[in-house]
């Protein structure tokens, strides 16, 4: 909003420093975001009188202007043609310095001599206006040779562009900004009651309605809703002269940013501007019945706004609990002619023809306007204001500050019906409460008495009287109904908490560090995710952070079949899914690093993953409906990179975390029940379980952590991935469900205790095997683990052997096992029995043969 | 010379040698055959020079329809191939990967780096840590209720503006969304202290948030926060400032300090910003904090009774503040990262840097 210096003095007397009236508006919370300083610069403007126009030889588009400023002829080059001789015109003379500092010099244009320059409304930034220069004929006061500034009656002024919060609607307007100011600097505040507006001049300066006929006998209201609209109020005024409003007026509205339209919108844009109230007027003649109804539109109801969009009304909206209630206006035989507390309709807009205003000044209910304004996209000044809440009791203020304005700019022989027709159903009161000075306090950690409340209160006219003369007794506080943001009693209490602290100032308040006896700390879960973390940059990766919305090509690349979590409104329709999988998201991220040169890349995410639940949906307010997971995902692009690295990476990252049993499965094992890419063609993918549990009976299931590998050569392909011979690279991936992973009650880790190093020397048995293809290396050496018993200390495989000596599908797997005992250095008997057993237990699970 | 018949024919027979292929090997050579220099196609290009020019031009554009058919045919049927290939490859290829040698893997060429916001949302946590607060996290989808009704939001309420929210077509319209804030994670936090007696709470809630706005330069739609919420007996405003001063002093330096000024939160009462001195200028006003000297940071306040009374916690008792701001805002402050984009971009040449 943007709040001219100017105006807000209308309301208290504010001096001193502008930068100092920023900082302290800042610091009540009415931020600041812009100062800027209008009407500078205009002071070598002058008035001058046009005597001659004469054209140039070869320049169709400028003429030789000689003009008059009370100093004799002054001949200057002029681009513009909406004058002619006998005009009153703005001269910028030779040495003057405009607006943005921008100074007139003498320029020979094709031969001729400017010595200045003939000025429009957008060069004095004084309108938007650049059609033509600015013509001041009209202006009273203003004669050949005098300041443009006194003709004008500008004072060089300060506009603040000010940012009101969604739950202060009072001080959305020129009034309640200065409210707020004057209370914090101790200024008296008032809210003239008769415009304090005669100096700034005009046709009836007193501003003094001729009373006309009793408004019953020319207009009439009915409100057949007042759920929706519950007061209601109409005034008329008659014998009205639509036309430019006077430039004061005019410049007010356009320094407060607004365009000024004619006399009659500008009044009800001033009146919302300086008051908050949006009032909206009505070509009296051109309502059908000479009335209004206020109704309840009704289903698919097409009404057509100002801004010539048709529009249907009363149909439910997806927010919750709109149901699709919209006021509507209309004229007495019904017809619509606005949609109330939004917009008008084109019908019964006002126009030069338009002789007899009827203004609305009314209270709608803000939910159902912001249901309709956000239901059909259709956001004004006026909704915008009614769905933060107006105030019910302004509302009388406000139109007749209307009709005062309208009265002095409306023509001479303007009147003002007599009476107002004003129906009043249940409109929000003032809130009274008891505020307890111990509770301020135990918010604000301060010490103020109730007599201290009080004086913070008043100015904001929040009337707060303690109930006795103890500095801690209760007060009475009365809460006018333009603070709709402050709540009755227990809430009210912390509302008016915040309005202490802010008259007092913020910055006033104590501090302090509190302290208390909870350490603080994070979880095992949080410690450990960073682990891994750390455990993949030590794996030369690189932490990523990937797009969650991806298009639906990349889920099925992904390997994941619909539906999935949708978007409603997504930014980028394609991009309307999120993400089952961080793989597409990681392998773009490669893409874009092999582009620039610099594929040679590992790297990984830690985010979530999202999927739809298997069963019906669940009850909406029980919770998400949707399946969430926090997974580790890393893709392994280094040159040379493929399955082994990421199985590398996996051991590495569950040696870091001291899993107790974890084995790779052949990933088709684990069926439609695994969480991620069960079904990514892949070279070699496989799950990661926990162990089943040891006691035999105990039926404990493996556990799915997670699968690793290589990414599926013909899906590199796709992101385009390719080596210089146009083969897919190859890419190793491990995916890890990390909820699970680190959950230590369904994946766990080593025994706390420490187990004693033997102190014995060990003995070392290799033993090779040749064993079948389709049985995994893991399944022998955990017979081997298992065969060995408490004697053996590490199990290893240290060579693979395929050739013709083992002979087709199959290879030779070589294993070290390491024996030792605590209590003694083994004997090569007992060596010997060990070694037995393990070949005897490899040869019978897995039908291998010893070499 | 040709008539119609003879390009259908030139095209047929193409069509059936490139369907005959069964390698990409075969492809390469039979490419050569139906579309190279010496192809009939080829010829019946060259041929095109003898004709008057209409029956030239005429000519001309089917023989370039042809081509253009055949070289289709070409690449689609090298695709096919190329894909069946790898999938015997892929088939032959199936290898055990539990045939794991220790020691047959090289060492990385260096070390990967962690991204910048989880740097430095690490380093915001163990801030916090230090000064006594847990961390908790909680869902990025959420219901209206924990992210909205909850927090003293309700539908059509006008601060509703302040969020642009996405919804996910899951349940009733706008029922379920993706949170806009992390403040959900104060309601879980407080709902299951109520349950479970976990009263009091200290605790920051770091992770991601959600906002449709179009990414530029400050925005990305995908984004993190940290949320700090402190109910306990006798916690007062004077706590939450003195908090957020400690806070600012501990993560950006002993120069820098922190200010509030009142602002409006539907979930705080009273409500504040809090802005911390510019750590460019360090106070003496540049471009960065349009002279001021400072730099908004976050948003906190007194946890409003309506929140409470939603969770169900008893006002006499129980007093709380709670306070939230951006991680990719800090690393962005603290590091003078122009465009927030390059947080996404996953450019190693700007991740390797932190
Ligand atoms: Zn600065």
């Amino acid at each position: 909003m943007r709040v001219p210096l100017s105006w807000l003095r209308d309301f208290a007397p504010f001096e001193g420093d502008p930068a100092v009236l920023a900082a302290t508006l800042d610091d009540l919370g009415l931020v600041v975001e812009g100062v800027e300083a209008v009407g500078e610069g205009l002071a070598d403007v002058v008035v001058a009188r046009v005597d001659k126009v004469t054209g140039i030889e070869g320049a169709d588009r400028i003429r030789r202007v000689v003009v008059d400023s009370g100093n004799g002829p002054v001949e200057v080059v002029c681009g513009a043609s909406n004058f002619d001789v006998g005009d009153l015109v703005a001269l910028a003379p030779v040495g003057a310095v405009l607006p943005g500092g921008f100074e007139i010099s003498r320029r020979k244009m094709k031969g001729v001599v400017s010595n200045g320059m003939l000025c429009s409304g957008r060069e004095l930034r004084l309108s938007d206006d650049h059609e033509g220069i600015l013509r001041l004929n009209d202006v009273e006061g203003a004669g050949v040779g005098c300041a443009l500034t006194t003709a004008l009656g500008i004072e060089p002024d300060v506009v603040f562009d000010v940012a009101v919060e969604a739950n202060r609607p009072d001080a959305w307007c020129i009034a309640g900004v200065a409210r707020d100011l004057a209370a914090r600097l101790g200024l008296p505040f008032a809210i003239p009651e008769t415009a304090a507006l005669g100096h700034l001049g005009g046709p009836n300066p007193g501003g003094t309605a001729v009373p006309g006929a009793p408004i019953e006998t020319v207009a009439s209201v009915r409100v057949d809703d007042p759920e929706l609209c519950p007061r209601f109020t109409a005034r008329v005024l008659t014998g009205v002269v639509v036309s430019d409003s006077p430039p004061w007026l005019a410049r007010r509205l356009t320094l407060a940013g607004m365009r000024p339209i004619n006399n009659v919108v500008d009044a009800s844009n001033y009146v919302m501007l300086e008051l908050g109230q949006p009032t909206h007027p009505y070509d009296l003649d051109r309502l059908a019945g000479h009335g209004l109804v206020i109704r309840r539109a009704g289903p698919g109801e097409l009404v057509t706004t100002l801004d010539g969009v048709a529009r249907t009304l009363a149909r439910p909206g997806p927010g919750l609990g709109d149901t699709g209630q919209d006021c509507l206006i209309c004229d007495a035989e019904g017809e619509p002619v606005a949609i109330g507390g939004v917009m008008g309709g084109t019908s019964s807009e006002i126009d030069t023809s338009t002789s007899r205003v009827l203004l609305e000044a009314a209270y709608f209910v803000p939910m159902a306007v912001a249901r309709t304004s956000k239901r059909l996209n259709l956001r004004t000044e006026a909704s915008a204001r009614f769905e933060r809440g107006c105030d019910p009791a302004g509302i009388d203020r406000s139109a007749e500050r209307f009709c005062q304005l309208l009265t002095r700019t409306g023509g001479a022989s303007l009147q003002v019906a007599t009476g107002v027709i004003d129906i009043v159903g249940d409109v929000p009161g003032a809130v009274e409460m008891n505020v307890r000075p111990s509770r301020i306090n135990a918010l604000l950690g301060t010490e103020f008495t109730a007599g201290g409340i009080a004086e913070l209160l008043t100015p904001l006219g929040i009337e707060a009287t303690p109930s006795s003369e103890d500095a801690d007794s209760t007060l009475r506080v009365t809460v006018p109904t333009y603070r709709p943001d402050i709540r009755p009693f227990p809430m009210g209490e912390a509302d008016i908490a915040e309005e202490v602290a802010r008259t007092y100032g913020f910055a006033r308040l104590p501090r302090r560090m509190p302290a208390w006896p909870q350490p603080g700390r994070l979880t095992d879960r949080q410690r450990d995710r960073r682990l891994l973390k750390d455990v993949l940059c030590g794996l030369g990766a690189t932490e990523a952070w990937t797009t969650a919305f991806v298009s639906e090509s990349d889920q099925v690349d992904a390997g994941f079949d619909p539906p999935y979590v949708e978007v409603a409104n997504p930014l980028v329709e394609a991009e309307r899914f999120l993400r089952s999988s961080m793989a597409p998201g990681l392998m773009r991220a490669v893409l874009y690093n092999t582009e620039r040169r610099q594929g040679d890349v590992r790297l990984f995410e830690v985010g979530t993953v999202f999927q739809l639940p298997e069963g019906p949906a669940v009850d909406p307010e029980g919770g998400p409906l949707a399946n969430t997971s926090e997974c580790l995902s890393a893709v392994f692009a280094w040159d040379g990179d493929d399955a082994w690295t990421a199985v590398a990476a996996w051991r590495t990252i569950a040696e870091a975390l001291g899993l107790a049993e974890w084995a790779m499965w052949d990933h088709t094992r684990v069926g439609r029940t695994s969480r991620v890419l069960h079904d990514y063609r892949s070279a070699s993918l496989v799950s990661i379980v926990t162990e089943p549990g040891g006691d035999a009976g105990a039926s404990v299931h493996p556990t799915f952590v997670g699968v690793l590998g290589e990414l599926d050569p013909y899906l590199v392909g796709r992101f385009g991935l390719l080596n210089p011979d146009g083969r897919p690279r190859r890419v190793g991936w491990l995916d890890l469900d990390i909820g699970v992973l680190l959950d230590r009650r369904r994946v766990p880790r080593r025994p706390e205790e420490s187990r004693p190093i033997s102190r014995f020397p060990s003995s070392d048995i290799d033993l090779a095997f040749s064993v079948k293809d389709s049985i995994p290396a893991g399944a022998v050496e955990r017979t081997l683990r298992t065969s060995g018993g408490d004697l053996l200390e590490s199990v290893e495989l240290f060579d693979v052997y395929r050739g013709p000596s083992v002979g087709e599908g199959g290879r030779s797997l070589a294993f070290r096992l390491r024996f030792c005992a605590l209590d003694r250095t083994l004997t090569d008997d007992e060596i010997g029995g060990l070694r037995s057993s393990c070949i005897r237990a490899v040869e019978q699970a897995h039908q291998a043969v010893l070499r | 010379m040709s008539d119609a018949l003879d390009i259908d024919a030139l095209v047929d027979e193409a069509r059936s040698y490139i369907e005959a292929a069964q390698s990409t090997e075969e492809i390469r050579q039979m490419t050569a055959n139906v579309s190279g220099k010496k192809s009939p196609i080829a010829e019946a290009h060259r041929a095109l020079g003898g004709l008057d020019p209409e029956e030239r031009k005429e000519l001309g554009r089917r023989l370039h329809g042809a081509r253009t058919t055949i070289e289709e045919l070409i690449e689609r049927r090298r695709a096919e191939i190329t894909f069946e290939e790898l999938t015997r490859e892929m088939a032959g290829a199936r290898i055990d990967l539990t045939e794991f040698i220790p020691g047959a893997i090289v060492a990385p060429p260096a070390r990967g780096h962690l991204h910048l916001v989880s740097q430095t949302r690490d380093a915001l946590e163990d801030v916090f840590v230090g000064m006594g607060f847990e961390v908790a996290e909680g869902p990025e989808i959420e219901t209206d209720w924990f992210n909205f009704g909850a927090l003293n939001i309700p539908p059509a309420h006008p601060a509703r503006g302040m969020w642009d929210t996405f919804y996910l077509n899951l349940g009733s319209p706008e029922s379920t969304l993706l949170r806009t804030h992390t403040s959900p994670v104060q309601i879980h936090l407080m709902e299951d202290a109520v349950v479970n007696g976990g009263l009091p709470i200290h605790a920051v809630m770091p992770g991601r948030c959600y906002r449709r706005d179009t990414p530029d330069a400050r925005h990305l739609p995908v984004f993190h926060q940290i949320e700090g919420l402190v109910v306990d007996r006798g916690i007062t405003f004077a706590d939450l400032a003195g908090t957020i001063e400690v806070f600012t002093t501990a993560y950006f330096g002993p120069d820098i300090h922190s200010r509030l000024r009142p602002a409006y939160f539907p979930f705080t009462e009273p409500s504040a910003e809090f802005e911390v001195t510019c750590t460019i200028c360090h106070g003496e006003g540049c471009r960065t904090c349009s002279m001021t000297g400072w730099i908004e940071l976050g948003g906190c306040g007194m946890v409003d009774p309506a929140v409470f009374d939603a969770v169900g916690i008893d006002t006499d008792e129980w007093t709380g503040f709670a306070f939230g701001f951006g991680i990719d805002r800090c690393a962005q402050m603290r590091h003078q990262i122009a465009d927030m984009r390059a947080l996404i971009e996953n450019d190693i040449r700007f991740l390797r840097q932190f």
